[in-house]
């Protein structure tokens, strides 16, 4: 689905640019972190216009042809939830950097190496950050709905499909729909819960 | 400056500091310091809170840039060539966040020459029984008996203890030290530091006593202890000059 | 029972298809929700792709946006409902040739509670100025709508600035025809619909027809095709077979039969 190809995308952006902004100490960090942060708040509908803005056919990326497409969506979504990973993914991985920085001086770690720890070692608390962004993921219209078009069988996804029923009257199909798309969250929230408590269970014996 | 009765062997060298000067933020905090240590035994750095213990073997073990002055490890300057060849133990445990027995793992993955006899360490510091266990479920004492445990696992030539056995308890530093004097007995250099002195007393060889960012005497441990030469010493070990 | 079946059947397939990506052979339509709403596409389109083999995606707006996207090339077809836009968007280089497809009517709904005392004999005109004076809440589009532009015009024939209005009882939502509608219910706001949003809306409460059938509320659509010389990018051929097909006996007839709860929605007009 949509949201998922986004979430992958935006982790593998949000969890390494994370940890490269915990672990690094450059000029424009600081700057560059408070740009992140801020970006966490972007209003979707503002990403879905400028998105639109950008890939219309009259725009720079015009000739990509990608409008009105699932990829225009999954663009729109990893600018909106990129930043919820980098930022939140940053903050755990700077704790343990506090906590690892000398031993891994000590032990002459390589930067790949102690790259991998820090990731490893916090995989259970960027389970729950990965979780925020795939909240914000699926729980999205105002973006997808620009760049998407609604169209069905196409780029309709949940929300959209909510909206639209909404509007033509059909309340209880809407919230049917919605009843599905909170089933569906809370299930993976659950099953991250589940493997949580699971895994630190097995880690106690 | 006085040397140690015991003459270095081949492979294993004294540590040379030369005028080293560290300033953070303006502010001088280890000033001008120039001394040999020795190459075996163990070299228990005492002094009065805030005199540079931690920064001067921290700047030892190459975890601080100096501002001025150099330290040798045999011939090489102190860095990361050196740093390998050398091990520390925290003040505060810094353990990641695994089981017991991943934190040797990890240490020994990093170079492929470690000791891989990890079961072997755990046995030594009494913590076969917590192999599988999280290191969130340890003691204090247990953390720091296996912070020693993976400072070993890289088979160091030097040793470096920041204050490891403070407010653990007995059982634990017992083990400590016992290991401390075996692993002394492999020609592994041991630079502790410690506000204990009674534990001083019983495992230093020589002593560097430090206060102000400065260092006041270089001993052995016996001579400090029978007759301490300045002022600063005679008051620390009183107890008058606060720890 | 059966509804709760046919809603899951429709929830599992939103499922599936949202997975489909075959965007590129299709030619996207740039159209008014009104329409959409109203499901003339999803009889439409199955038919148009058998008979032409050409697939359509249908970005549902309002008329304004609509030939706004429309400008900027994001579009091969136009299909909305506001005549002197439409040929303002060919005068202005953007289009090329307009159509006559298709006309419903605009009716005004309203509660039963009918709070501006408007009788069933009275005409639009009449209607709107009673509203205005007894300041009975009214919603509008206000999205420059082919809806919108004709409300807007019915308040200019009266004389009336309802822009000046806006806030009090006049209220603009900048919304599409359903969610519009789903305001006017809530608030127990008179407003003005296309019918076949209003005969498919399944939210009415106690809504109700005030004034219908009237010469003035024709809601006229037209086909609009993209000029290629402005949008290169344009896939005028299958827009041809569309258009071709829309005006056609079988597309006209197609049209002029597509019921709901047994109404026509749409009455074909192309060449009348």
């Amino acid at each position: 689905m949509v949201s998922l190809s986004s979430l992958t995308i935006a982790c593998f952006i949000g969890i390494p640019l994370g940890t490269v902004l915990a672990i690094k100490r450059f000029y424009f960090r600081k700057t560059l972190l408070a740009i992140i942060n801020s970006l966490m708040g972007l209003p979707p509908v503002l990403v879905g216009l400028i998105v639109y803005l950008y890939l219309s056919r009259s725009g720079p990326l015009g000739w990509l042809g990608i409008l009105y497409s699932p990829t225009a969506m999954i663009i729109a979504q990893v600018i909106l939830i990129a930043p919820i990973i980098t930022a939140l993914s940053n903050q755990i991985i700077e704790e343990l950097h506090e906590d690892y920085r000398d031993l891994f001086l000590s032990l002459n770690a390589k930067p790949i190496q102690a790259v991998i720890a820090y990731i490893y070692d916090s995989r259970y608390s960027l389970l729950t950050v990965i979780l925020a962004g795939f909240g914000r993921a699926i729980s999205e219209v105002g973006a997808v709905i620009i760049v998407g078009g609604n169209i069905d069988h196409l780029t309709r996804v949940m929300t959209t499909a909510i909206a639209l029923e909404t509007s033509k009257g059909n309340l209880n199909l809407a919230l049917g729909l919605g009843i599905i798309l909170l089933i569906i969250s809370l299930s993976i929230s659950l099953l991250v819960m589940w493997i949580k408590s699971f895994s630190k269970r097995y880690a106690h014996v | 400056m006085r040397m140690s009765s015991k003459a270095p062997k081949s492979h294993m060298f004294p540590i040379v500091v030369k005028n080293l000067s560290l300033e953070i933020n303006k502010k001088i905090l280890l000033n001008n310091l120039t001394c040999e240590l020795t190459a075996h035994g163990i070299t228990v750095i005492m002094g009065p809170n805030g005199a540079g213990k931690s920064l001067f073997v921290r700047c030892l073990h190459g975890l601080t840039k100096l501002t001025n002055g150099g330290i040798l490890y045999g011939n090489l300057p102190v860095g990361a060539a050196t740093r390998g060849r050398q091990s520390m133990v925290f003040q505060s445990p810094k353990l990641l966040r695994r089981s017991v027995i991943e934190n040797l793992r990890f240490v020994a993955n990093l170079n492929k020459k470690n000791n891989q006899n990890l079961l072997e360490l755990l046995k030594k510091t009494e913590l076969s029984l917590l192999k599988d266990q999280h290191v969130s479920t340890l003691s204090g004492g247990e953390k720091q008996r296996l912070s020693l445990a993976r400072a070993l696992v890289s088979n160091p030539e030097i040793l470096f203890l920041d204050e490891a056995t403070s407010s653990l308890d007995p059982r634990s530093v017992s083990i400590i030290e016992d290991l401390m004097e075996e692993i002394k007995l492999k020609n592994v250099k041991i630079i502790l530091i410690t506000h204990d002195v009674n534990q001083a007393k019983r495992i230093a060889d020589d002593i560097i006593f430090m206060n102000n960012g400065e260092i006041r005497e270089t001993r052995l441990a016996n001579d400090f202890f029978a007759d301490p030469h300045s002022q600063e010493a005679k008051a620390f070990l009183k107890g008058d000059l606060i720890i | 029972m059966r509804i709760i079946k046919k809603n899951l059947l429709i929830i599992f397939v939103l499922f599936f298809q949202a997975t489909q990506v075959t965007a590129s052979d299709a030619i996207i339509l740039q159209s008014t929700t009104s329409t959409k709403n109203s499901g003339l596409y999803d009889y439409l389109v199955p038919l148009i792709k058998e008979d032409t083999g050409v697939s359509i995606n249908v970005v549902a707006v309002g008329t304004g946006a609509a030939i706004k996207n429309a400008e900027n090339c994001d579009g091969d077809l136009l299909l909305v409902h506001d005549t002197p836009k439409e040929i303002r968007f060919i005068d202005k280089g953007f289009g090329v040739q307009r159509y006559n497809l298709m006309y419903n009517d605009f009716v005004l709904v309203g509660p039963k509670s009918n709070p501006a005392n408007i009788k069933t004999t009275d005409k639009i005109l009449k209607a709107l100025k009673k509203i205005a004076e007894t300041k009975s809440l009214f919603v509008s589009r206000g999205d420059e709508s082919g809806t919108d532009a004709k409300e807007k015009s019915l308040w200019n024939l009266l004389n009336i600035k309802v822009q000046s209005m806006s806030g009090t009882w006049y209220r603009e939502t900048g919304s599409g025809m359903g969610t519009t509608l789903n305001i006017a219910i809530g608030m127990g706001a008179y407003a003005l619909v296309d019918r076949a949003t209003w005969v498919t809306f399944n939210n009415r409460a106690d809504f109700e027809i005030i004034v219908e059938n009237e010469r003035i509320l024709f809601n006229q659509y037209g086909l609009v095709t993209i000029n290629d010389a402005n949008c290169p990018n344009i896939n005028l051929e299958k827009a041809n077979l569309v258009i071709k097909w829309l005006l056609s006996d079988e597309g006209q007839t197609r049209i002029s039969s597509y019921e709901v709860k047994g109404e026509i929605l749409f009455f074909s007009n192309f060449n009348k």
